[in-house]
């Protein structure tokens, strides 16, 4: 274990070309990234698309190495897969070939220690994953398959399936984005309360204000490609946060200063309102 | 519920319209049967050779089965390695599919040099035209995979044969059930076409036999043989497909 002193997540000037000859050209698909995440901080990153906001999850993960620059996470240098985090995106991705409460368990046949365990220890297992899934309101259907649920039931259970081996840190990459406007705060309040309850770290991706300042502790607000932080805001609207707080003016105060920070980066699409007329 | 009886009956009625207009057709011309006989000529040629029929028949089934459990084996390793391997892929690629072009009839008398008269070439001749769909269906289901759950997987330390097993070959199954059902007929044409080049026994060889003495009844009825095999294979491995990858025709189940 790490001191506690030092940040769980810590870039330090962070950049990223994709190939070599990228590289060669100059052409970042992020630059310049610096940022500290306390354990059990909820961090949302928000910019206009294509601004290397996934670019951003595969560097926390460990899927690609930085091309300068150094990640640490818990202390040590990342080098690899990081197995202490798990994953979601806007699409569920479940398999549709196994029931709700098998795809959750999938990471646990995967991961060490779990995986040496897995037959010997299964009922248990499973126990779990119902727990989990009960928790984000999947009672019930935990052997219905994937196909037979709704769109939000399906991203629930994907997210429980990024939680299922008890990851310190959880990646959502635009989890809710294709869901519709109700259902979408149904899974803010879920995932609020499997935060608060499990206190692990989440980074969360997405182009939706409203979502990141709801429910994340620091929101970052990423330009477009090249892909660097512009602004840092903390959120302090106090915890635990109930939906109504996003009809509250400081709510909608923050939320519409952040949008005048992606409005600056645009500058150039539009000038006045952006609406219509 | 009127027609949905019609719609089960309905092949049925359509045959037994095909055998009548055969029948009128070849009894109101007088055809004679050693240039085409009719239906009931061929149940009756049936009749009287069933004992030397049913004989060819099995055997022709087993030698296609060989070939074709041959093919399986092969079909998929290979169809695993091209699928996982990009390498392996643009290497075998492009010469399967020139192998696959080439006529199987013109292997035939090759084998016959290699292995001679008897099993060797029909169940290689089945094999051989057999493999290319089960090999081209698994690496098609192993090469789809989502970029996103291979992430997912991959985050949690998987290996390459993780993925493969946990995720690429159930996702296959469905093609690979799939191109069964064409290999398995693609299969019985290759033990017949070994039969008739190069063979001493099988329906292939029985129908070379009958035409070349003119028995046309009795070469149709070892076409009706051959039918009723590749059909009713056809069909078993169509409920071995529905019954282990439901979840890929989740549209006709009706959740």
């Amino acid at each position: 274990m790490s001191s506690a002193s030092s940040s769980f997540v810590d870039f330090q000037n962070v950049w990223l070309a994709y190939n070599e000859e990228l590289l060669a050209q100059e052409q970042f698909a992020v630059e310049d990234i610096s940022l500290q995440v306390q354990q059990g901080d909820f961090i949302a990153i928000v910019g206009p698309s294509g601004c290397g906001k996934s670019t951003f999850m595969k560097l926390t993960t460990g899927l690609k190495m930085p091309s300068r620059g150094q990640i640490r996470i818990a202390g040590q240098l990342v080098t690899g897969p990081l197995k202490i985090s798990g994953m979601a995106f806007q699409a569920p991705s479940l398999l549709p070939w196994r029931t709700t409460i098998d795809n959750v368990l999938l990471p646990l046949e995967i991961v060490e220690p779990y995986r040496s365990q897995f037959k010997t220890r299964r009922r248990e297992f499973a126990e779990k994953a119902r727990t989990l899934l009960k928790s984000v309101g999947l009672g019930g259907y935990e052997d219905k398959f994937p196909w037979q649920l709704s769109g939000g039931m399906q991203q629930r259970a994907s997210i429980c399936r990024a939680l299922v081996h008890e990851p310190q840190m959880l990646l959502l990459d635009e989890p809710f984005g294709a869901l519709d406007a109700f259902t979408r705060e149904e899974l803010w309040c879920a995932l609020r309360d499997l935060h608060a309850a499990q206190k692990f770290n989440v980074i969360l991706v997405t182009h939706d204000l409203r979502e990141s300042v709801f429910l994340a502790d620091t929101v970052y607000v990423m330009s477009r490609s090249p892909g660097r932080f512009v602004v840092r805001r903390h959120i302090d609207l106090p915890r635990p946060r109930d939906l109504e707080v996003t009809y509250t003016p400081a709510f909608t105060d923050i939320v519409h200063e952040l949008r005048g920070h992606i409005g600056a980066i645009r500058q150039p699409v539009g000038q006045g309102s952006g609406l219509p007329q | 519920m009127k027609h949905k009886t019609l719609e089960r009956w309905s092949p049925l009625i359509v045959l037994a319209a095909i055998l009548l207009v055969w029948q009128a057709f070849v009894s109101a011309l007088s055809i004679p049967d050693y240039i085409f006989p009719g239906p009931w000529q061929i149940a009756g040629e049936f009749i009287q050779f069933k004992g030397p029929l049913l004989e060819a028949g099995w055997k022709t089934f087993w030698v296609t089965m060989l070939g074709f459990g041959l093919s399986i084996v092969v079909g998929v390793l290979l169809g695993f390695l091209i699928g996982s391997s990009r390498l392996a892929y643009t290497a075998l690629y492009p010469l399967m599919v020139a192998f696959n072009a080439v006529p199987k009839a013109a292997i035939v008398p090759i084998l016959v040099v290699w292995f001679g008269i008897g099993l060797g070439p029909g169940v290689l001749t089945a094999f051989l035209i057999s493999f290319f769909p089960i090999t081209v269906n698994i690496a098609t289901g192993l090469a789809t995979l989502e970029p996103e759950l291979e992430d997912v997987l991959r985050v949690l330390g998987a290996k390459r044969w993780d993925v493969l097993v946990k995720v690429g070959l159930p996702r296959s199954m469905p093609y690979f059930y799939g191109s069964l059902k064409v290999a398995i007929t693609l299969a019985f044409v290759g033990t017949v076409l070994a039969e008739m080049t190069a063979g001493d026994s099988g329906i292939g060889y029985l129908m070379q036999t009958a035409g070349s003495q003119q028995r046309l009844p009795l070469a149709f009825a070892g076409l009706v043989v051959i039918g009723a095999m590749a059909m009713a294979m056809y069909e078993l491995f169509s409920l071995v497909e529905k019954r282990t990858t439901g979840w890929a025709h989740r549209g006709s189940q009706a959740a």
